[in-house]
């Protein structure tokens, strides 16, 4: 008989645990507590999220894997597939920053080898406190070179991201990481169980007693406890790591393989389970086998433990040796530790005695899925409201656009991507910085393009637009490339699904998600949801991070942001000026958090992308860059960067700045209106962009001309910006690293 | 028996890990500590009984792997 | 010409070497083992870059242990051209191939960026090509590439002319700034008192196709094939 302190401390909640013993038909033993209390936590079921999940659109004709597997994959020609995923591992980098986002990166790796990819480009898309707080910025020092410690060592570039930084995320910074490879779609493999007699094999690291529970620790909020916690969590090592890639996809080559997965969160028990369960097949395996770190460990520890850097492989019969042979070559140990069975169960036992059996589909099918309550944040009608009128006073442009520029969240992250190898494999065609991430498919002209992007902000103030905002963001970043974006990929950081305000969040930016990928065409493959991200009761900004895929036709014709030449006509294309809700400017210039994020038009930012992939393809523009954090001023000194000091002449022409100047030139300058982007084309290109535009539907027009290095910007015929580009590009490009050169212990 | 191993970089090189760590105790106030130089321990867990053997053992590993002679000196104690 | 690129289990950089040695240049390569003892008929060897072995203890210390590694010091001390980069170059250290260390950069942090580094020497199988005082831009991606070597012995490279490369600014001068890690001397890359062995920090397999930023790289495998052609060198295997 299990007493009620043990079910609470197990996270399950009395009428989950009278679940439990109608699913059995019994009490369960202490073993078989830990093994319902991980596969049925927030994390690994998702049953407060499931029910809206089932909602986003998933399918599509490129779409060669959708979610439920270990990553999604979409057809990229040739018969080629690119199989990617993003996932979050949050609660860990918060506890131990370095760590934590070691892990996570081997993490997702693991998800993408398993499908028999390769893996070859890196993201993430990371969330910190304010970067004036000590506390922050250790933070980051230790998640930055957690990424980099493992990305590096096993010799995956990681090829950009992006970085936010808003008071609500510094008792909880997010890290959310992004992996792609590629395979031949004919070999793609999956984490399937099938054919009773079938060996079950372990292979990789040894099994200690690091991160148990760690999946129900991603299922609770923080307090100030949660320092206590930090024996959950779990060391990496990325030379084992890179061991079993390269086993791992040498056995894939062989046909000895039924499925295979990793050991992720919740460890051994969620690998048997799922592989059981996908394939309707049982397993038994007898956890006295597993290979141990430290001494003493009972059944209940080794079926918990998630240790890092290990996997289950699931290997026909008679083939055994030529598997363990490989492994050998790698110096790695594979151990047949049990076998299919056809029985439906999981059976786990220790030296032949059965410690726990347990129907897969009790853990599975049958976890409980939650509708929870829901109700909209009694915060949103005040926070949505702004009166520009009651601003008070707004700086000069020249002045805002440098606080700007030097603000985190728009000052280059160079000083982070610099301790990324972003080149290794020799692949990568747009450095970070520079938009989206590219690496071409060496033996094709081909390449693909990858952006993550979110904004917490606006979904804070409109969780339903904003969510809309990061999928047009990352395909729009996307399409800027060159690139017709293809699939996407969504990592949704909230905070407590048990309340109802924040369950409404998520509801309403699922729905976002949903209506803007099935308007964009770019199915979500797979992904990751995050809950429970508060500490002491104060949640996170709704966070949803997208990912989204794409392909450009020729590498060769990837663009980038900067421009390229003096002399080259400056082309807005897309429209709309003076939407400051939820700006950049507002936070950084004025302190306010406030107002509607920009209205977004699905047709026309879907005419804008797919206008953007032919005019790069066409070779008709020289750069591309999207308008969006900072709005037009902030976008056109970026195109200015690293382009050796080619700064540009605009005029904004067509904005009313009447009634009071200063406010309506700085929202003409900083308002985030969507679906705009800079391009620049030589001049004789120039009205061949414009028509084409025309003929797309996509409002364009020429604003100006590249040269000089002096960056001018005038608003309704009066210059507003005026700054020598070589100042501007200063504020930008040093703004970060002073934060860390001000070295505090 | 156990060895202990202690290898430390030689003075004669500059050690940016070691005065990182100083520089970062004088902002906390600890102005008294002068100087810090970091270094890598091992224990060694061997098969003998006897102080000279281990202490050999230990130092002959030293000098193979341990330690990179180069840039490093070590230490050893034995219990 | 054919190279062998040395794959240590942690290497990752041996995929770019053969790459550029083959899809780029049109040679023939192989990747061999570590576990092998056998450089199959060679004429010039690779040591890629990587984690050789994860690295934990020192960089590129286990490596000099591997099988292989006997046969690379039989090739080099024949006169056989070796070429390390980045983690090859720091596996010669430890192995004794090249004299000094490596400490970690002077500011701590893993750096990835493309540098300037200026050819000191062009009478290496490596730099054959290049023109005395070239400067070349290509990537560096270490954390431990901060060179180190007691001052007699920095004297004694610089007497003999064993310092084929030095991290200078875009003009080619040697500034403070323009040194990315702290090496002495502004050392990016030496040579042995033979000449045959290069070692560098820098990856010029990174930079040998203008869609990766730079081809700068390019010249010191054209600098191998070309002393290799002229018989200015004799490989491992032609001279037996």
């Amino acid at each position: 008989m299990i007493e009620a302190p043990v079910i609470e401390r197990h996270g399950l909640k009395p009428d989950e645990y009278d679940r439990i013993v109608s699913l059995l038909g019994r009490e369960p033993n202490l073993t078989e507590l830990g093994i319902f209390s991980v596969m049925w936590s927030e994390h690994c079921s998702y049953k407060s999220s499931r029910v809206h999940l089932k909602t986003l659109p998933t399918d599509g004709p490129q779409v060669l894997q959708g979610p439920g597997e270990n990553a999604g994959a979409i057809d990229i020609g040739d018969g080629l597939a690119a199989v990617f995923k993003i996932e979050s591992h949050n609660h860990p980098s918060f506890i131990e920053p370095y760590q934590g986002a070691a892990t996570g990166v081997g993490g997702i790796i693991r998800d993408i080898f398993t499908m028999g990819a390769r893996p070859i480009a890196l993201m993430n898309s990371l969330r910190f406190g304010s970067l004036d707080e000590p506390g922050s910025r250790r933070i980051l020092e230790g998640v930055v070179a957690g990424i980099a410690g493992y990305g590096n060592s096993i010799g995956i570039p990681t090829i950009g991201g992006e970085i936010a930084f808003e008071p609500s995320y510094a008792g909880n910074p997010l890290v959310n990481v992004f992996c792609l490879g590629t395979v031949k779609a004919s070999d793609i493999i999956k984490g399937v169980a099938s054919g009773a007699g079938n060996a079950v094999y372990y292979v990789g690291a040894k099994t200690g007693r690091d991160g148990i529970h760690g999946a129900t620790m991603a299922s609770a909020e923080f307090d100030d406890k949660s320092a206590e916690k930090r024996p959950a969590v779990q060391v990496g090592d990325p030379f084992m790591e890179k061991l079993l890639l390269e086993a791992c996809l040498e056995v894939m080559r062989t046909d000895a393989l039924i499925g295979i997965q990793d050991m992720g969160a919740a460890g051994l028990t969620c690998s048997t389970t799922e592989m059981g369960s996908r394939g309707g097949a049982g397993i038994e395996i007898d956890v006295s086998l597993v290979p141990q770190r430290e001494s003493g460990m009972t059944p209940y520890e080794t079926m918990l433990s998630e240790s890092q850097e290990r996997m289950l492989l699931v290997v026909k019969k008679g083939r055994e040796q030529e598997v363990e042979r490989v492994f050998e070559k790698w110096d790695l140990h594979a151990v047949h530790i049990g076998e299919v069975t056809a029985d439906g169960l999981l059976r786990v036992k220790n030296r032949g005695e059965v410690v726990a059996e347990i129907p897969n589909r009790a853990l599975t099918d049958e976890a409980p899925v939650y509708r929870r309550p829901m109700e909209m944040p009694a915060y949103l009608a005040e926070v949505q409201a702004l009166d520009l009128d009651a601003l008070g006073p707004v700086p000069r442009a020249e002045q805002a656009l440098l606080a700007l520029l030097a603000s985190p969240a728009i000052a280059s992250k160079r000083w982070v991507y610099r301790q990324y190898d972003h080149m290794v494999r020799t692949n990568t065609v747009n450095l970070p910085g520079l938009g989206a991430g590219v690496v071409r498919i060496k033996g094709t002209p081909r390449a693909l393009s990858m952006s993550v992007d979110g904004n917490g902000r606006y979904c804070y103030l409109d969780p339903y637009r904003g969510a809309m905002l990061a999928v047009a963001e990352a395909a729009r970043n996307v399409a800027c490339t060159g690139a017709r974006p293809l699939g996407a990929t969504n990592c949704l950081n909230f905070g407590n699904p048990e309340r109802p305000a924040i369950m409404w969040q998520f509801a309403k930016a699922v729905e976002g998600i949903g209506v803007a990928c099935r308007a964009l065409d770019v199915p979500i493959t797979g992904g990751n949801v995050s809950l429970y991200n508060e500490t002491d009761g104060n949640p996170i900004y709704p966070t949803p991070v997208i990912g989204v895929v794409g392909m450009l036709e020729h590498a060769d014709r990837v663009l980038s942001r900067r421009f390229q030449a003096a002399g080259d006509a400056v082309i807005l294309l897309g429209d709309g000026f003076g939407e400051l809700g939820g700006s950049e400017l507002l936070k950084v210039v004025c302190g306010l958090v406030r107002g509607a994020p920009p209205a977004l038009d699905l047709k026309a930012e879907r005419a804008l992308q797919e206008l953007l992939v032919t005019l790069a393809q066409s070779q008709l523009i020289r750069s591309a860059h999207d308008c969006s954090d900072g709005g037009i001023a902030v976008t056109l000194a970026e195109c200015c960067f690293d382009a050796d000091g080619t700064a540009a002449d605009v005029a904004i022409d067509g904005v009313d700045v009447a009634r009071d100047e200063r406010v309506n030139v700085a929202a003409a300058l900083f308002g985030e209106s969507a679906s705009r982007v800079v391009v620049s084309a030589a001049p004789g290109a120039a009205p061949k962009v414009l028509e084409l535009a025309a003929a797309a539907g996509v409002p364009g027009r020429l604003i100006g001309r590249t040269g000089g290095d002096v960056l001018r910007i005038a608003v309704a015929g009066r210059v507003a910006v005026e700054l020598p580009i070589h100042d501007a590009e200063d504020a930008w490009a040093t703004a970060l690293e002073r934060y860390f050169a001000r070295r505090v212990a | 028996m156990r060895a202990r191993v202690f290898v430390t970089l030689k003075p004669s090189v500059f050690d940016p890990q070691g005065r990182t760590i100083a520089d970062a105790l004088h902002s906390l106030g600890y102005s008294s500590v002068e100087d810090v130089r970091q270094g890598k321990y091992f224990e060694l867990d061997l098969a003998t009984t006897e102080a000279a053997q281990a202490r050999a053992l230990a130092s002959e590993v030293a000098d193979k792997l341990l330690a990179n002679p180069v840039i490093e000196s070590y230490r050893v104690e034995v219990e | 010409m054919k190279i062998a690129v040395i794959v240590f289990p942690g290497s990752n950089c041996d995929h770019d070497a053969y790459h550029a040695a083959t899809d780029v240049l049109g040679e023939s390569a192989d990747l061999v083992w570590h576990k092998d003892a056998d450089l199959k008929g060679a004429d010039v060897v690779v040591l890629p870059g990587g984690f050789a072995h994860g690295d934990y203890l020192r960089t590129g210390a286990m490596a000099r242990f591997s099988p292989i590694m006997r046969e690379v010091q039989a090739f080099a001390s024949r006169g056989g051209p070796v070429l390390g980069i980045c983690n090859g170059f720091q596996v010669m250290l430890e192995a004794g191939l090249l004299p000094g260390a490596m400490l970690r950069n002077r500011d701590l942090k893993f750096l990835c960026e493309h540098v300037h580094i200026r050819v000191e020497q062009i009478d290496t199988p490596f730099t054959a090509a290049c023109r005395r005082g070239q400067v070349l831009t290509i990537p560096i991606a270490h954390g431990e590439g901060n060179y180190f070597a007691e001052p007699d012995v920095i004297a004694r490279l610089e007497k003999n002319r064993q310092i084929v490369f030095r991290y200078t600014t875009a003009g080619g001068e040697v500034t403070e700034a323009a040194n990315p890690n702290g090496s002495a001397a502004s050392i990016a890359g030496i040579c042995n008192e033979a000449r045959n062995v290069v070692g560098l920090m820098p990856h010029p397999e990174r930079a040998c196709e203008s869609i990766l930023g730079s081809a700068d790289g390019l010249v010191i495998f054209q600098s191998v094939m070309q002393s290799l052609k002229s018989g200015a060198l004799v490989g491992g295997t032609r001279q037996a």
